[in-house]
């Protein structure tokens, strides 16, 4: 019984407020009133849809070894990387390289339930393989979209273990139906007029997709208990769960109020919403459009009781800072030519032969630990930082990002170049032994003291724009 | 331990330019100006120098690498020129290298010059973005100010101090060496400051406000060194000798090992009592004239005080707040004025230092002149608190 096995998500901090983002542009489109209710996620400066996917794959894996993963499919239609695989970082941030098979999946907004069906099809004999999609949609200035529009990911883990949702089964067709585009040469999508995609996309397409999937599955519409359909039109998901015979207490809320549409990633992130409280024998149906539709259907099982506790939308949710000011969300986005200073400019360029060497060190945050004195140290070296020690290419690989550690020192510096000022930055303990100083992300002066605990997270540290856009990840401190 | 240099070394001539935004220098007429003074206190002919270490730190936005722009710029005669880097302490660097010629016999006239010519990067503050390609990976994005914005935070939290307390007392810091600095000509910032101005003065990294940071200036500074038995055949009097010359470079414990923390610079307490052994000083606190140290920030002078073992560990903010290192207190610190009125042209500071240790043995040092100093210490520091090169020179009166 091939299924879901474990689930995370993934949701930034900061929430724009829609209505500070309609105040600056009404007096262009007044026309977005309407939207300018509630709050969409807004990622950091330095997040992207492969931090937040390697967030949400640490939150799925939190009851699960990240070395038994044998596949990787990281969905999302803003890869940062056109061509490198960006399963790949993502599976050297989990530690994982060896017997791994990593494959990016993208080019439509239902590209996170084409790899969820991947991801079950390839774990059906057994190798658990992890399916996240994460998105980072840029949109216009005084768009729809950019009200609309939130930043998020979701983790699923397939296998045949311990399933806590099973899938019952899947359809799919496939059509080139052009709702919206984003073509080589924008970073915007271009979408069609909103009636014609309901009245002869989605009312022609979805509803006879819902109906062979449920036949597939021998189910009927009133067996499902939770209908997952992301769109833009809220009043589509009912229409068209009442055109296939889903009742409306069924259809899920697609989580626009306070989170926004995560593209790619929305329908994984919905699942794994209904997944946090769903009981055992619930029929979820999962449904994503674009340029076709995908169809999954599961069945919760008693197992899903027994899955560890982990943050899942519902926890990172909960963790938020609302952000009014609209001209930062812009900066963030580099949509602002905002004064950065002959600071910025310093070179950062990558010696990809040091990032190949180092690899575990940066992208892993993999330290050493002595065998002869125990001391746990960052970065491993071949000479053991203890004074009392210094023994030789005595040090073991430990691995360090899911330690907890705390603030031993901090400052806020505003002489240093940071898209968020002040610069956060501090010495970093880890009780296990192991220190460094570490950049500080998703910080306010009120969290960061001396003894404050924090958690590693994996972001961007630096964007190299002298040669395309090379993201520097590495790991950073935030207040737990 | 080792026998040591003591009296082995003395200053033949000391020379060191006006520090400041010399927009109208660049790094060779900066050298030449600190090289004229010094050539013409030592009284020797140039042909006579037998041998030169050339300091400086950040070289990539002035004269670049090599002794070659040192030679070419004074046309020495061809001598062996080794060009130093160690980072805040390579003009003590470049001292140590003379001096250590001179004291093995393998010149009896060796020059010592450091330069830093900052001001043409078109922005404030110290040059950023180096290190190698493995740092530019995973080092905190820091600055200067940030790194040692922390000394104080780590230092609060090992003492108890209240932020209210090392406020005031950092803020004593900086104010005495601007008291000192407004009688140097020499120096960029000649200008008293008031207590008020002070605390209130915009946070650069906190709790580091702008008047906790030293400079960023252009300047030179330079010494001639030879044996105290040839200054003598030279007609010299007063004649300063080298007392200790000591160095300590982290190893890495403090930053990568968890029985550091943050409050001190280990390196400075090892160097410091190398250097009084190689002196033969038994109790600095009672011993030493004046000190000028590297206070490229103000706690990190509070902070050096300590690990020189002359305040308390824990107790300097009460010595500061005493006025013990006041120019009319127990023993003045920075009496020319400081890294914080002299700026900091990294290569050349080490040198400046001990020129006006040099000028106040002798008596030389006009409005700012002490009673009577017989042992002067000067203390570089090179790095940030967790990772750093410490440097210590003690020189005094030859007798």
């Amino acid at each position: 019984m091939v299924g879901i096995v474990a689930f995370g998500a993934y949701v930034p901090r900061l929430r724009l407020n829609r209505q500070a983002a309609y105040d600056a542009n009404k007096w262009f489109a007044p026309g977005l009133r309407g939207l300018a209710k509630g709050e969409r996620s807004m990622a950091n400066w330095d997040e992207d849809s492969i931090t937040m996917a390697v967030e949400a794959s640490r939150d799925c894996l939190t009851s699960h070894k990240a070395e038994d993963v044998r596949n990787i499919y990281f969905a999302s239609t803003t890869h940062p990387f056109k061509d490198r695989q960006n399963a790949g970082v993502i599976g050297t941030a989990l530690n994982v390289e060896q017997n791994l098979s990593a494959t990016d999946i993208g080019g439509s907004l239902k590209a996170g339930t084409s790899a969820l069906i991947a991801g079950l099809n390839a774990s059906k004999d057994g190798a658990p393989s992890l399916v996240t999609a994460a998105d980072k949609r840029m949109a216009r200035v005084a768009s729809a979209n950019e009200l609309n529009y939130g930043d998020g990911a979701a983790a699923l883990l397939c296998g045949t273990e311990n399933v806590i949702a099973k899938l019952v089964g899947h359809h799919s067709v496939s059509m080139d139906f052009v709702d919206h585009f984003r073509g080589e040469e924008s970073e915007f999508d271009y979408g069609w007029e909103e009636r014609w995609i309901r009245d002869e996309g989605y009312s022609k397409i979805v509803p006879p997709a819902i109906k062979a999937a449920l036949a597939a599955c021998k189910l009927k519409g009133s067996d499902i208990t939770h209908f997952i359909m992301p769109s833009l039109m809220p009043a589509v998901p009912k229409l068209m769960a009442k055109m296939a015979g889903i009742g409306e207490g069924a259809v899920r809320d697609l989580l626009g109020a306070s989170l926004g549409d995560t593209g790619a990633a929305h329908a994984l992130v919905m699942l794994v919403d209904a997944l946090e409280s769903a009981k055992a024998g619930d029929k979820i149906m999962v449904v994503a459009f674009g340029q076709g539709v995908d169809t999954l259907v599961f069945e919760v099982t008693a197992e899903k009781d027994k899955l560890p506790k982990r943050k899942g939308v519902s926890g990172w949710m909960a963790r938020r800072k609302e952000e009014k000011n609209y001209m930062k969300f812009l900066a963030f986005n580099e949509m602002l030519p905002i004064d950065k200073g002959m600071r910025a400019e310093f070179d950062k360029k990558t010696a990809l032969s040091v990032l190949w060497r180092k690899r575990d060190m940066i992208y892993g945050l993999v330290g050493g630990k002595c065998k002869v004195c125990g001391t746990v140290q960052f970065p491993r070296s071949q000479v053991c930082v203890n004074p009392n020690c210094h023994a030789i290419d005595s040090q073991d690989p430990y691995a360090m990002a899911g330690l907890e550690c705390s603030v031993m020192s901090f400052t806020a510096d505003s002489l240093v170049y940071s898209p968020d000022p002040p610069g956060y930055y501090g010495m970093i303990t880890f009780p296990e032994g192991g220190r460094f100083m570490a950049d500080f992300t998703d910080s306010d002066k009120d969290q960061v003291k001396v003894g404050a605990k924090m958690r590693m997270t994996f972001r961007i540290r630096d964007n190299d724009t002298m040669r395309g856009g090379f993201k520097r990840y590495f790991w950073k401190a935030a207040p737990v | 331990m080792a026998r040591g240099i003591k009296d082995k070394v003395a200053i033949l001539g000391m020379g060191c330019s006006k520090f400041g935004e010399r927009w109208d220098a660049g790094a060779e007429e900066l050298m030449l100006e600190a090289y004229k003074e010094c050539l013409k206190d030592a009284g020797i002919d140039q042909n006579q120098l037998q041998a030169a270490w050339f300091s400086t730190a950040i070289d990539e936005v002035h004269v670049g690498k090599s002794g070659i722009p040192l030679s070419t710029t004074l046309r020495l005669p061809n001598i062996p020129v080794t060009h130093v880097e160690n980072m805040c302490a390579s003009g003590t660097e470049a001292f140590r290298g003379a001096c250590y010629a001179v004291a093995s016999g393998a010149a009896d006239f060796a020059l010592a010059l450091g330069v830093e010519k900052l001001k043409d990067t078109g922005y404030g503050g110290l040059p950023g973005g180096r290190g190698g390609p493995l740092q530019a990976l995973w080092n905190a994005s820091g600055t200067a100010p940030g790194n040692f914005a922390q000394l104080a935070t780590a230092y609060m939290t090992a003492h108890g101090v209240s932020g209210e307390d090392l406020k005031k007392a950092i803020g004593h810091v900086s104010w005495k060496s601007h008291q000192n600095g407004a009688k140097n000509p020499k120096a960029h910032l000649q200008k008293a400051v008031e207590m008020d101005t002070i605390l209130n003065a915009p946070m650069i990294a906190s709790p580091l406000g702008l008047f906790d940071c030293c400079g960023v200036s252009d300047g030179a500074a330079a010494a001639i060194v030879t044996t105290p038995e040839i200054a003598k055949a030279l007609g010299k009097h007063d004649i300063v000798s080298v007392k200790a010359l000591q160095l300590s470079v982290s190893n890495g414990s403090e930053s990568g090992h968890n029985s550091w923390d943050g409050s001190y610079f280990h390196t400075t307490r090892i160097a410091s009592k190398k250097a009084y052994e190689e002196a033969g000083i038994k109790n600095p606190r009672d011993e030493v004239s004046m000190f000028e140290v590297h206070d490229c920030f103000s706690v990190t002078e509070l902070v050096t005080m300590e690990d020189l073992h002359i305040s308390e560990t824990g107790k300097g903010w009460r010595d500061v707040l005493d006025g013990f290192y006041d120019a009319d207190g127990k023993i003045p610190c920075q009496i020319d004025g400081g890294l914080k009125c002299f700026g900091h042209p990294i290569g050349a500071s080490g040198l400046r230092m001990l020129y006006e240790m040099y000028l106040q043995i002798q008596g030389k040092a006009g409005p700012r002149q002490l009673k009577n100093p017989r042992i002067g210490m000067t203390h570089n520091l090179g790095g940030a608190p967790r990772e750093n090169i410490s440097s210590v020179a003690i020189v005094g009166r030859y007798e």
